[in-house]
């Protein structure tokens, strides 16, 4: 063997060479993959064909409440779940599952990229009575055809360490205005996401009307820019940018986060620990005055459902009211069926999550993917790829 | 029918024992056929195919892959300053890390090797692979609650007047510090047990003085042990992105890579290049200094 060892360089230009050619086959292989056919919506519920195979959020498909699913369909529920919107859009675009659980900040990209198909709403008896004012929105309805079927629905809340910031802040400039944040220098919680841009754009909306923003997720240059130089001057005063729920709820128990964005789930899981933690408006009935992002969730179906009916049949399932109502007291979010608040287990738990509440929900910007062609006409809106180039440069 | 069997499987053996009797090239190809194949297509396969989406493009509109030839991601990465700055911070912090972990082990490596009773080595041993045994995520959560302020650390550290350093880089490099040292350790470990105490005794009885022998006869040899556990820290360290999330809000390489995997797989796949191109000139580095001559 001494004199094969002789050669190290030789094999390994014999690996380069052989990679190359590997590569070079593989680029040859590669082309055609344009998926934009849309697919066709159901005309008629048939037999259910024994199982589905579903993308949610943790926490919308557990056994509460698929077991009897399971039992009245004879579907076999095998779920899978995402941490993130982006991965959901990835595990959709491989055409093995029959549906997901999308957020607004997903769900246009799945269009727009023909993974899922449009929904007959007729055949999910139980979309009569989901709140009205969750039908027919831009991230569920587009072009006028209905895509999916809402699930439940969340603000982004602001919440603060009741010992540590006072008085109460009644608006996001205490995370967001330099000067003000400069107060609580690295105690500050931000969301860690390049949809957290569309919080910046909210306050902007509102501080600077100038810039003319209309919705957060259609932003032209100019306000975009306007929103992320926002974020930039914000970056030094962050002490956190969370992803995780638990993360966040240890560093505002730990008390390395006094003040910051979050979710209703962290607000009430740290409220049940005992820690002096205040959010709007879980707790006070109000959003910061500019109002608030959030999102909207919808269960989409696949254009290669290869179990339509069943999907069909969990769509109708999972807005019905018992199931409904256990599965927003399960995740922490309102409800989107009318009729779930009658069988929630905490008697006043619609009211606490303002689910009865329209006036609370108008002001609240759901999750939109953000695309250049955005209904001005011009299509110079940032699109989501600008998003998250622009959110690594904000972290820098 | 029993006994036809038997004999037909008999005939299949033997002939195949014929194919290979006499055939050395044959009997080493069918060996080794799984190992290598498994070797090429799995590791050499994806890394390729990762290296080549770094040159497709995304459909802004539908965030579709788009197959074709561009170098857009890659003069992205050159003219965006922040990637600069991502790319440098990640290096930096893993040669932080690497010399670091090589100062501590040296002497932990020395005792466990050289001075160490027969039994002491056994436990120092088991010690140090101990905590490889424990998840990676438990030990980085860990550190993520010592960090903390008022952690363990904080605590530690008040009676002296001093406070801990809280999250950042100085966090990263300490927690990465820990994880990757029974990484350095071992091979220095290995390396210094292999040289013969005689030629330390040799020194000594020509009158070098325990520096001098250190210095000119154990350093000399230990090196490619140490070169070789730098290439594990260096390279575990440009890789990581869980513990830079945990403990600072500062972005490495592999966070960005993280962050683009799922909307903009091709500028992932530029960013995964720069540390395979790190590495690669690392390891030319290492060769030079003779970290592979007892491989």
């Amino acid at each position: 063997m001494r004199t094969q060892d002789a050669h190290p360089v030789r094999a390994a230009w014999l690996v380069v060479a052989g990679l190359l050619a590997f590569m070079l086959l593989i680029a040859g292989c590669g082309g055609g993959s344009d998926s934009s056919s849309g697919g066709e919506e159901l005309s008629k519920l048939g037999k259910g064909e024994g199982e589905v195979n579903l993308i949610s959020w943790a926490g919308y498909v557990e056994p509460e409440w698929s077991k009897p699913f399971e039992q009245k369909t004879g579907c076999k529920v095998n779920d899978k779940t995402a941490g993130t919107s982006d991965e959901m859009v990835q595990l959709m675009r491989t055409g093995q599952y029959d549906g997901v659980s999308a957020s607004g900040n997903a769900s246009a990209r799945l269009v727009d990229g023909g993974d899922v198909a449009p929904v007959n709403v007729s055949l999910v008896p139980n979309y009569k009575t989901i709140f009205s004012d969750l039908k027919n929105q831009p991230y569920n309805t587009f072009d006028g055809t209905n895509y999916g079927i809402p699930h439940g629905r969340g603000a982004n809340l602001l919440m603060w360490n009741s010992e540590d910031v006072k008085p109460a802040p009644t608006s996001w400039d205490v995370i967001l205005d330099p000067k003000k944040a400069a107060k609580y220098k690295g105690k500050i919680s931000a969301y860690d996401d390049p949809i957290y841009i569309a919080d910046a754009a909210v306050y902007l909306k509102a501080h600077q009307p100038g810039l003319g923003i209309e919705s957060p997720y259609e932003l032209n240059e100019e306000q975009f820019e306007a929103a992320v130089n926002l974020l930039k001057e914000q970056r030094p005063y962050v002490g956190e940018y969370w992803s995780e729920a638990a993360k966040q709820i240890q560093a505002f128990a730990g008390g390395d986060s006094q003040v910051g964005t979050t979710w209703q789930y962290q607000y009430f899981e740290l409220e049940g620990a005992g820690k002096p933690v205040a959010a709007s408006p879980a707790s006070q009935g109000f959003l910061p005055s500019e109002g608030a992002t959030g999102w909207s969730d919808t269960w989409m179906i696949s254009s290669e459902a290869k179990h339509p009916n069943c999907m069909y049949m969990w769509m109708d399932w999972i807005v019905s009211p018992q199931a409904n109502a256990e599965v927003a007291e399960f995740f922490g979010e309102a409800p989107a069926q009318s009729l779930a608040c009658d069988h929630t287990a905490e008697k006043d738990f619609c009211a606490k999550y303002h689910a009865e509440n329209p006036a609370f929900w108008k002001r609240v910007y759901y999750w939109e993917t953000p695309v250049a062609d955005c209904g001005n006409g011009s299509s110079d809106c940032k699109d989501y790829n600008d998003w998250v180039q622009a959110w690594t440069s904000i972290k820098g | 029918m029993a006994t036809e069997a038997v004999v037909e499987r008999r005939s299949v053996g033997h002939r195949l024992a014929g194919l290979f009797h006499g055939r050395p090239r044959l009997q080493v190809g069918a060996l080794l056929a799984g190992p290598v194949g498994w070797l090429v297509i799995g590791y050499l396969g994806s890394l390729a195919v990762l290296l080549i989406a770094g040159f497709w493009t995304v459909d802004p509109l539908s965030g579709e892959v788009v197959q074709g030839f561009s170098l857009e991601n890659f003069e992205t990465l050159v003219n965006e300053p922040v990637y600069r700055d991502i790319v440098g911070r990640t290096v930096l912090i893993a040669a932080l890390v690497t010399v670091t972990d090589a100062l501590l082990a040296f002497p932990i490596a020395f005792y466990m090797a050289k001075v160490a009773s027969r039994r002491g080595k056994a436990i120092l041993v088991v010690a140090v692979l101990v905590p490889l045994w424990s998840s990676y995520l438990v030990k980085a959560l860990s550190w993520r609650t010592m960090l903390s302020s008022g952690g363990v650390i904080d605590w530690a550290l008040n009676p002296l007047g001093l406070s801990g350093p809280g999250y950042g880089q100085t966090a990263v490099w300490l927690v990465m510090s820990y994880l990757w040292l029974p990484y350095m350790i071992l091979p220095i470990f290995a390396g210094l047990e292999r040289i013969p105490d005689s030629l330390i005794s040799a020194s000594e009885d020509l009158g070098a003085s325990p520096f001098t022998t250190f210095r000119r006869v154990i350093l000399p040899l230990a090196f490619p042990a140490v070169v070789a556990g730098s290439i594990f820290t260096f390279a575990l360290t440009l890789g990581d992105y869980i513990t830079p999330r945990l403990v600072s809000n500062d972005q490495f390489i592999g966070n960005v890579i993280f962050n683009n995997i799922s909307n903009n797989l091709p500028l992932a796949s530029a960013l995964a290049l720069v540390p395979i191109v790190v590495m690669v000139a690392y390891l030319m580095v290492a060769r030079k200094l003779g970290a592979f001559e007892h491989i």
